[in-house]
């Protein structure tokens, strides 16, 4: 795998922290922190020895505490918050991390239709906003299709990446299930049961 | 997470306290020292002989060594909990502990198991110190073998529990085999004691802790970022594998060489940090590791003073003591917040 053209393997781990973040699936051991002090550790791969933090790093917490509306949540517990509200605080670390991609693995697992909706346009505005790649992975296709600017459909050895359109025009929906289960309506881009 | 003044006023009251309990602890014993006189010799007064010399020979080294197990053993218990972020996790339930008696007993009581081997080598307080440092190790060692295999810190928990009953079975075994002698020499050291070190073996003893406190320090930045997890902490640049190896060697330091020179001593590692969560009320190592290093030591030294019945010459066993103490503690915290929020 290449990074600005780099194999990642040749990366140092430290340069790749400030290079690549990561909002992963696994529930974050220490739910005794607050939110302001696990955004803060994203601040990691540029403090000193010690993780003081600079101006510089306060800023970009406070930024990314703010872009993730977290403000008032800022000194609550990590066992006090809702999973959408974790899942917002996990994203904020990330960005604080200041990189310039971005990987989440199911960022809207747990969550309700309002909150699915709320992180993706989020990572969406990020996104344009910061000039960021936010990549991440998701069952909910017509979700996505409606929210993301490029898609990645895996489908085994047939796997196809280009805009929603494209791959509407392509037909890869219609592949992706069988067709006497689940059906793909390009007009709706949506599935529909079949009964 | 409170201000930076706060932290500043808790442990400016912590010092404070450490220095009344050392006073406390000076100044107490089986022989009865007025405290102004006390106060005297420790400030230079050589009126009374007898007194300056137990002062110096007895009661501050006992202080010193206290101080210096109270802390080693709150420390490990921190860094244990951080690296298997698992609240039970202490020096003594990954049976780092059982190893160094372990050792210890291989070495005081194999002589009569294995004939021959041992008995040429001069059974003294400092090969009992490495007997048991090598112990800890090893069980430290072999837990990790395992870690690496089992991702689950729960089952780790219970191979760690497991590795000390093997132990305990092997001591077991060996105290059967034998003599009397040899017997009441390893159950003394098994009763913990932080009153017999000699000024030189307090010297070794402060360089094994100060090892692992400079070991800890420089590590704090990954155990932070452990708090996360171990995926988390490989996203930000922390190298996963030398700091485990850093966090395990410190460990086995403070807790082998600690349960070396003054025995198996409970609960300090597994209470500590906790108390100091409760009292700091934060998760950053920064704050973390002085405070359980304070916090520690003052407990250590309260627990010595409660073991030295005062005006008595009977000392009770220190390990007792820690145990009656500590084991409620922890029984409050699970009962008050009903779950232990790491």
């Amino acid at each position: 795998m290449l990074l600005k053209e780099q194999p990642l393997e040749r990366y140092k781990a430290s340069d790749l922290a400030s290079a690549i973040s990561m909002v992963l699936t696994e529930p974050v051991a220490a739910k005794n922190m607050t939110v302001v002090e696990l955004v803060a550790l994203g601040r990691h791969p540029y403090t000193n020895w010690m993780g003081t933090l600079t101006a510089v790093d306060r800023t970009a917490i406070s930024n990314a505490l703010s872009v993730l509306e977290l403000e008032e949540l800022k000194q609550k517990k990590c066992y006090e918050l809702s999973d959408g509200q974790l899942q917002r605080v996990l994203i904020a670390r990330a960005l604080a991390q200041d990189t310039m991609v971005m990987l989440l693995d199911e960022p809207t697992t747990h969550l309700d239709l309002y909150h699915k909706v709320k992180i993706l346009k989020l990572l969406k505005s990020i996104a344009h906003k910061a000039n960021k790649a936010v990549l991440f992975t998701s069952h909910e296709i017509e979700m996505t299709l409606q929210l993301c600017d490029k898609l990645l459909v895996l489908n085994g050895q047939d796997s196809a990446f280009g805009t929603p359109q494209e791959l509407i025009a392509q037909g890869q929906f219609e592949k992706l299930f069988p067709a006497d289960t689940v059906s793909f309506d390009p007009t709706s881009r949506g599935f529909r049961i079949e009964k | 997470m409170k201000s930076a003044t706060t932290y500043r006023l808790l442990f400016l009251w912590l010092t404070i306290a450490l220095a009344a309990s050392c006073l406390l602890s000076v100044s107490l014993g089986s022989v009865s020292i007025p405290l102004k006189s006390t106060l005297g010799i420790l400030l230079g007064d050589v009126t009374n002989e007898s007194w300056s010399y137990i002062i110096w020979n007895y009661r501050i080294p006992k202080t010193l060594t206290a101080m210096l197990v109270g802390s080693g053993l709150a420390l490990s218990g921190l860094l244990m909990q951080t690296l298997f972020r698992n609240p039970l996790a202490g020096p003594f339930v990954l049976g780092i502990s059982s190893g160094a008696s372990l050792g210890a007993a291989l070495l005081i009581m194999g002589s009569s198991a294995f004939a021959g081997i041992t008995t040429f080598g001069l059974v003294n307080d400092v090969s009992v110190a490495i007997a048991a440092s090598m112990g800890s190790f090893l069980v430290l060692l072999s837990v990790m073998t395992v870690a690496a295999k089992v991702k689950d810190t729960m089952a780790l928990l219970i191979i760690g529990l497991m590795f000390g009953s093997i132990t305990a079975a092997i001591v077991s075994v060996l105290s059967y085999f034998s003599n009397a002698e040899q017997l009441q020499q390893f159950v003394f050291w098994s009763f913990g004691s932080v009153g017999n070190l000699s000024w030189r073996q307090l010297l070794l003893l402060f360089g094994i802790v100060l090892l692992g406190v400079l070991l800890s320090v420089h590590t704090v930045k990954a155990l932070n970022a452990l708090l996360l997890g171990e995926n988390y902490a490989k996203s930000l640049g922390v190298n996963l594998k030398k700091a485990r190896y850093v966090i395990i060697l410190a460990t086995g330091l403070l807790a082998g060489g600690i349960t070396a020179f003054a025995g198996p001593i409970a609960f300090v590692g597994l209470a500590v940090p906790h108390l100091a969560r409760q009292l700091f009320d934060t998760t950053d190592h920064k704050i973390l590791v002085p405070a359980v290093l304070l916090y520690g030591s003052i407990l250590m030294l309260l627990c010595d003073t409660v073991a030295q019945v005062p005006n008595d010459t009977s000392v009770l066993p220190i390990n007792a003591i820690t145990s009656i103490l500590g084991a409620p503690v922890v029984i409050w915290l699970l009962v008050r917040k009903r779950k232990m929020i790491f």
